[in-house]
């Protein structure tokens, strides 16, 4: 159990890295100097190595060693960053996605990914070695490079041991604060193993003068670990201010024992042999440094120097990483992960919360009692605020998908020679996560049609006048308690001929029958209709569209295509924000009770006895001078119980269009917890749901976007 | 000498005073631990301090017996081999 939640964990951070390693990339590809973007792939490679290790996928571990060495060297300004490397880099990239998933799923790779991992690997290589001519520390990272524990390039030479140094003088008051040295050496042997540890006793002064409420002892530990520094760090975080620890990774260089070994108050001899005894230094290496010591009797800061510790790069490189590490520790702890199972849960149960409400409001009306009526009031307004949080809970912003594209139009430029920007418009436009997964594959589809059918080749471009940069605009807002997602392209597109005579091969459409542009382009979504005249390894085949329409419809939500020829094309999506409650406006025919979502309704008039006597041969009112068709739910839904002396019409607006609906009653606002309709129920046009009322009777919620195209669809045949 | 209390930084003073008038009145110091059921970094110094001035002053220590907090301790601090012998 607890091993799968660890990898579970991984998976997540994983992919999140991987997006984090991509977005990288790209940015590195317009801007190859943003030291940002390369610290950050770095980062990424390095934490996706290290976890893997953790949860022992050896290998991403492997494959994703190679990587983050070129990273390192591309850090370090020794390899340039070039298209190729970038190409190469996000292959692997993806290639550390599939390792990811194949363990995920406790699968090895196949041969043809390990074929693929050594061509990439090979790839790698070229760049290590090239990197080398360069760089007169080349040596020195190359052999660094090669070891697997190496995960930070000082120059200088290394010491041998692969374990931690850790080297402790706490505060003499350390034990009056209350705290304990043992206390912090058992926490740190949770985190590894404490292979050797020296304790030093020189500094307590004799019996008499010895203060028994003061810490002399300090400490030089051996420590084994795979845990990164910060961990390791964060041991000592209440008693670091006062105390002097110095923690060295393992392999660190001679140089940086050297720096301890100054540091330290102890008599520098004495401190060397402790190093040996435990273990941190080999015989030679502290002989070595001994010897110099002699020979140069200069001041260590120079020796520093020329043994090139204190390079400012590498100054500016820790700092660097450092702030970098605290910042996202902040961002850490702004946010929690939350599985989104819970999170369900959590609306189901608010959801049921309003049902009850609803109950109790209709109770206390009942029972007249005024005290009871006013807490039943602050209670619904309580639970309506609950309601609220909780689905901005589920809100994310849609940038999530929409980075994500910035890959594929890069891909597809590479593949077909094209010249494309992927632009983004509020992509801070946020949606329930469920749409957010839901979307993701149409949105794919519909930028790769973009990039790939829409926007012409440079050269077609400039013929036709256009620039040869294509733009692919990704375009999200709200509108009327929904979310618009536009994808739009100013390539050539669609040609209505084309359409047209393709459609009539299909028999979609007779000869003559006239058709509006939107029209003939909702053809598109109609299965297995293609125009495009190649098919292409990325979109063409004819399948797509239609699915497309289908997740799309899946989700409450409608498209529409807009296009003129040459000039572009934009399909535009509608998704409600969220799936599980609505605010309704609940209205009654007969015996039955109907909710037409709230955001839809603009206003309610009553239907007037000169438009009831002229019924039959019109279904359409006058309304301020404009034409306004109408639909008698009555009708539609088949209800047969008398005629009411007053009827009303409740004006609805969907994606631009208005339409009146014919009612009996208006009952007025409820807020309405959708429950999808029974399997029989689900080919009924014009319901996507039902709700139950606080009195336990059942009220469906109407589908207006469909109402409205079938009202469409009537006036256009007729 | 038989240590009956912990040995924590609470009653480090006293027990510093204790053990020295007691190293002071005697040849050969043997300490009992086994009823020290708590033992911190500053009752560990004083073991560390009272056993480096009996051998300054050319005396015997020997801790006659441990407890498993006082052997813990010594075992965590890498010591056990400065108090043998």
């Amino acid at each position: 159990m607890e091993v799968d939640l660890v990898r579970q964990t991984f998976r997540v951070e994983s992919s999140e890295l991987l997006e984090e390693m991509e977005k990288s990339l790209l940015r590195m590809e317009n801007s190859p100097d943003d030291t940002d973007a390369i610290n950050a792939l770095f980062r990424a490679a390095h934490t996706i190595k290290g976890s893997s290790g953790i949860v022992g996928i050896e290998t991403v571990e492997r494959f994703t060693h190679v990587v983050e060495s070129v990273l390192d060297k591309v850090r370090g300004e020794e390899i340039r960053v070039t298209g190729d490397l970038i190409e190469v880099l996000l292959k692997c990239r993806d290639h550390i996605g599939n390792l990811v998933d194949l363990a995920m799923g406790d699968k090895s790779p196949g041969p043809a990914m390990q074929a693929e991992g050594q061509a990439l690997h090979d790839e790698l290589s070229k760049y290590l070695k090239g990197g080398d001519k360069k760089s007169p520390a080349g040596e020195a990272t190359a052999r660094a490079t090669e070891d697997k524990s190496e995960f930070m390039t000082e120059c200088g030479r290394k010491v041998k041991s692969g374990n931690w140094h850790i080297s402790l003088r706490f505060a003499p008051t350390v034990l009056q604060d209350g705290m304990d040295p043992i206390s912090f050496i058992n926490y740190l042997s949770r985190l590894g193993e404490i292979v050797s540890l020296i304790t030093l006793t020189d500094s307590m002064p004799p019996a008499a003068e010895m203060d028994p409420e003061i810490c002399y002892f300090g400490f030089e530990i051996e420590f084994r670990s795979d845990f990164d520094k910060k961990t390791i760090d964060d041991v000592f975080e209440f008693v670091r201010e006062d105390s002097k620890i110095h923690i060295l990774p393992p392999k660190s260089s001679i140089a940086s024992y050297i720096e301890l070994i100054h540091n330290l108050p102890e008599d520098p001899l004495k401190l060397g042999e402790i190093l040996v005894k435990g273990g941190a230094l080999t015989k030679s290496e502290l002989e070595e440094f001994l010897q110099q010591q002699e020979e140069d009797a200069r001041p260590i800061g120079e020796i520093l120097v020329n043994e090139c510790i204190v390079h400012p790069e590498v100054v500016d490189a820790a700092v660097a990483k450092q702030t970098q590490a605290r910042e996202v520790k902040a961002q850490e702890a702004k946010t929690i992960r939350v599985d989104t199972g819970k999170l369900d849960q959590l609306v189901t149960l608010v959801g049921e919360l309003v049902i009850a409400n609803a109950t109790i409001d209709q109770q206390a009306l009942r029972l007249k009692d005024g005290d009871l009526i006013e807490s039943a009031s602050a209670m619904a307004r309580l639970v309506e605020e609950i309601r609220e949080k909780a689905m901005q809970v589920r809100m994310v912003p849609i940038n999530e998908i929409f980075s994500r594209f910035q890959r594929v139009v890069r891909d597809i430029c590479h593949n077909t020679g094209k010249d494309i920007e992927l632009v983004i418009n509020g992509g801070e436009t946020e949606v329930d996560k469920t749409v957010v997964e839901k979307i993701s594959d149409p949105l794919m589809h519909l930028v790769r049609n973009a990039a790939d059918h829409g926007i012409e080749l440079p050269d077609a471009r400039v013929s036709k006048g256009k620039s040869a940069k294509g733009v692919v605009t990704l375009n999200a807002f709200n509108d009327a308690g929904s979310i618009v997602i536009e994808v739009s392209d100013d390539g050539s597109g669609l040609s209505r001929d084309r359409i047209l005579k393709k459609a009539i091969e299909r028999g979609l459409v007779t000869q003559n029958q006239a058709l509006s542009d939107s029209e003939l382009f909702r053809l598109i979504f109609e299965p297995g209709f293609s125009t495009a005249e190649q098919v292409t390894k990325l979109s063409g085949r004819g399948v797509g569209m239609d699915v497309v329409k289908r997740n799309i419809e899946a989700l409450r939500g409608t498209v529409d295509v807009e296009s003129s020829e040459s000039v572009g094309t934009t399909v535009r999506i509608r998704l409600p924000l969220t799936l599980a409650i609505i605010d309704g406006f609940m209205v009654g025919v007969g015996e039955s009770s109907y909710i037409i979502p709230q955001d839809m309704v603009v206003e309610c008039i009553e239907l007037s006895e000169a438009d009831r006597q002229a019924e039959g041969s019109r279904n359409y009112v006058n309304l301020r001078g404009e034409v306004l068709p109408y639909i008698r739910l009555r009708d539609v839904f088949d209800e047969r119980s008398d005629l009411p002396t007053y009827e009303n019409i409740v004006v609805v607006r969907y994606a631009g269009r208005q339409m009146g609906m014919v009612v009996d009653e208006l009952h007025g606002e409820v807020q309405a917890v959708i429950k999808s309709l029974g399997r029989f129920y689900r080919a009924i046009e014009g319901l996507s749901g039902a709700t139950i009322l606080g009195d336990g009777t059942v009220a469906l919620i109407l589908d207006v976007p469909k109402l409205i195209q079938s009202v469409e669809k009537t006036s256009v045949y007729r | 000498m038989r240590v009956e209390t912990d040995m924590t930084i609470f009653n480090a003073a006293e027990l510093k005073k204790n053990l020295l008038s007691d190293l002071g009145d005697c040849s050969a110091l043997e300490v009992d631990l086994s009823q020290v059921s708590e033992i911190d970094t500053s009752g560990f110094q004083l073991l560390f301090m009272i056993k480096r001035e009996a051998v300054l002053r050319n005396k015997d220590f020997k801790i006659a017996s441990h407890s498993p907090a006082t052997a813990a301790v010594i075992d965590l601090y890498n010591m056990s081999d400065y108090f043998k012998g």
